[in-house]
């Protein structure tokens, strides 16, 4: 059963993120893929993530394809015009791809390829809406297609940032025009974030938490300087900062997080991991929380 | 110079609902050369509004709509008939509306598209810049161009990376989409932010078309070089 098939049936889901590798080396991406697979339902591979270089998203997403596993391919409106998006699209549902994952896409200059000329001709509301046509048989030009692709289309929202209602109005028109899932950024405050659930669940759409697993208390200040719409609560800070090794920091980590899932799960259609390099934290994170595969 | 167009009347008038009232004005600066302001733009849009229900308050051609010490002193000169306006239709590149907007809290629409420029940003320095889309979207955007507010030139609000306000791009530098909804808010029009954008036609910003080279004053500028 896939994601699309899950979600209508009101099951739980799980996605995890995964990295395309800086270069040609995909077998400890694909090991990683394979050791997460019992406990996730399927894997959102990053496009190119803070603008750094790395493989394609869909060339891994194919690679997952072919192991038995579904990606979720994410695709940004930083690299490619109309026509790149549309192209590769058409090719990553080709290699078997189903779900995608409509992204505006960070700033060049965030990245490692600072001088990069920053593309943007379409924006996450028309990317959607030019997945739509697709999916209708049609380009975004109106031409018909020979086959059309049959995409279940997600985006994203910060659930976290201030003030919320310009990213609610955005929500509401990718709704509109054809978002039939939400991926959110990194929850730390369930409260903040069942103020913004109050709001958005009106649109009807399921919608998964993020979360990222803290790996020190300074990760957590540094997300909260730097990342929009990331707020740790200083009490979580703290309960970081009492771990003194790493293994008592990868315990309290999965704590936090496993707490915070079983605070949001009834609130939400499912979580999306970012673990960010501690993938094998997440059998025990899920365990903790009390989501059986 | 900025070089613009008008736009086509229908869109003009769809901007206006029904029974608004407007006040014109028109730039006397670059859009004069091109044949998109001055009495030549008054000359064509006053009987359309007219025409279609939208009475005139006043009308006005000023010599530079980016200059906005000049705009804020000769509009409050005509203080009343502005007042009196439910919009202001301004003939004149992206810099000109930008300008009128930020000086009056009343939503100004735009009438033409600016097409490209000749190496200029207005013609007085001003903060106010246009992108040259060739498909002016002020009339959506509450007078800001998302286009060079926004780093992104996203036509649907703010990304992911807008925080109290900031943009991602570096500290201190103001989320352009915040400035747009607070403005859409301010005139009471955010109900266009919930209306979807089609792509715009990238072809229009990059080149001055022929049919606009034979402006007079354009096509004078040729001569010269010969
Ligand atoms: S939307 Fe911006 S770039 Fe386009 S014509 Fe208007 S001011 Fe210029
Ligand atoms: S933060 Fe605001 S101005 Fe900056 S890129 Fe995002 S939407 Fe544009």
């Amino acid at each position: 059963m896939g994601l699309r098939e899950r979600l209508a049936n009101g099951e739980f889901v799980v996605t995890c993120e995964a990295a395309p590798p800086k270069g040609t080396e995909v077998g400890p991406a694909l090991e990683e893929v394979r050791k997460l697979a019992p406990y996730v339902h399927a894997f959102n591979v990053t496009d190119l993530q803070s603008s750094v270089l790395r493989m394609s998203s869909w060339a891994l997403c194919a690679l997952i394809v072919r192991e038995g596993f579904e990606p979720v391919v994410q695709l940004t409106c930083r690299d490619r015009n109309r026509l790149a998006l549309q192209a590769d699209l058409l090719g990553a549902w080709a290699l078997g791809i189903e779900n995608v994952l409509a992204l505006t896409g960070d700033y060049p200059t965030l990245g490692d390829h600072p001088g990069a000329r920053p593309v943007f001709d379409l924006d996450s509301v028309q990317l959607i809406a030019a997945i739509q046509a697709l999916n209708s048989g049609r380009d975004l030009a109106g031409n018909e297609l020979t086959g059309s692709t049959g995409f279940f289309v997600g985006a994203v929202v910060n659930p976290g940032v201030e003030p919320l209602a310009p990213h609610l109005l955005k929500m509401r028109l990718k709704v509109n025009m054809g978002a039939q899932f939400f991926q959110t950024q990194a929850v730390y405050d369930p409260e903040r974030f069942m103020v913004f659930i109050a709001q958005a669940e009106t649109l009807g759409r399921p919608i998964l938490a993020g979360i990222i697993p803290l790996k020190s208390a300074r990760m957590a200040r540094f997300m909260n300087e730097h990342i929009a719409g990331i707020s740790v609560p200083q009490e979580v800070i703290r309960e970081m900062e009492r771990a003194k090794t790493k293994e008592d920091r990868r315990k309290r980590s999965v704590e936090i997080c496993a707490r915070i899932i079983r605070e949001v799960k009834p609130y939400c259609q499912g979580i999306h991991l970012m673990p960010m390099g501690w993938e094998d934290l997440v059998p025990d994170i899920l365990e903790l929380a009390g989501i059986t595969p | 110079m900025l070089v613009s167009e008008l736009k086509p009347l229908e869109e003009v008038l769809g901007y206006l609902r029904a029974g608004e009232r407007a006040f014109l004005l028109a730039c006397g600066g670059c859009a004069e050369v091109c044949g998109t302001g001055g009495e030549e733009a008054i000359l064509k849009l006053r009987p359309a509004l007219e025409g279609a229900d939208h009475p005139l308050t006043g009308t006005l051609v000023l010599p530079f709509l980016c200059n906005k010490a000049l705009v804020g002193l000769r509009l409050a000169r005509r203080r009343d008939q502005v007042e009196a306006a439910d919009v202001v239709v301004v003939a004149s590149c992206g810099v000109g509306v930008q300008t009128v907007a930020q000086v009056l809290d009343k939503p100004v629409y735009p009438a033409a598209n600016t097409i490209t420029m000749g190496g200029l940003q207005g013609v007085w320095p001003s903060e106010e810049r246009c992108g040259r889309c060739g498909d002016c979207l002020l009339y959506y955007t509450g007078g800001i161009c998302p286009h060079t507010v926004c780093p992104k030139g996203l036509l649907h609000g703010p990304c992911g990376g807008s925080q109290n306000g900031e943009c991602e791009l570096e500290p201190g530098r103001p989320c352009g989409w915040q400035r747009i909804y607070d403005r859409l808010e301010a005139i009471g029009r955010l109900d266009l932010l919930e209306q979807y954008r089609p792509p715009q036609d990238s072809q229009k910003g990059l080149d001055v078309p022929l049919s606009r080279r034979k402006a007079p004053f354009w096509a004078l500028e040729y001569l010269e070089e010969d």
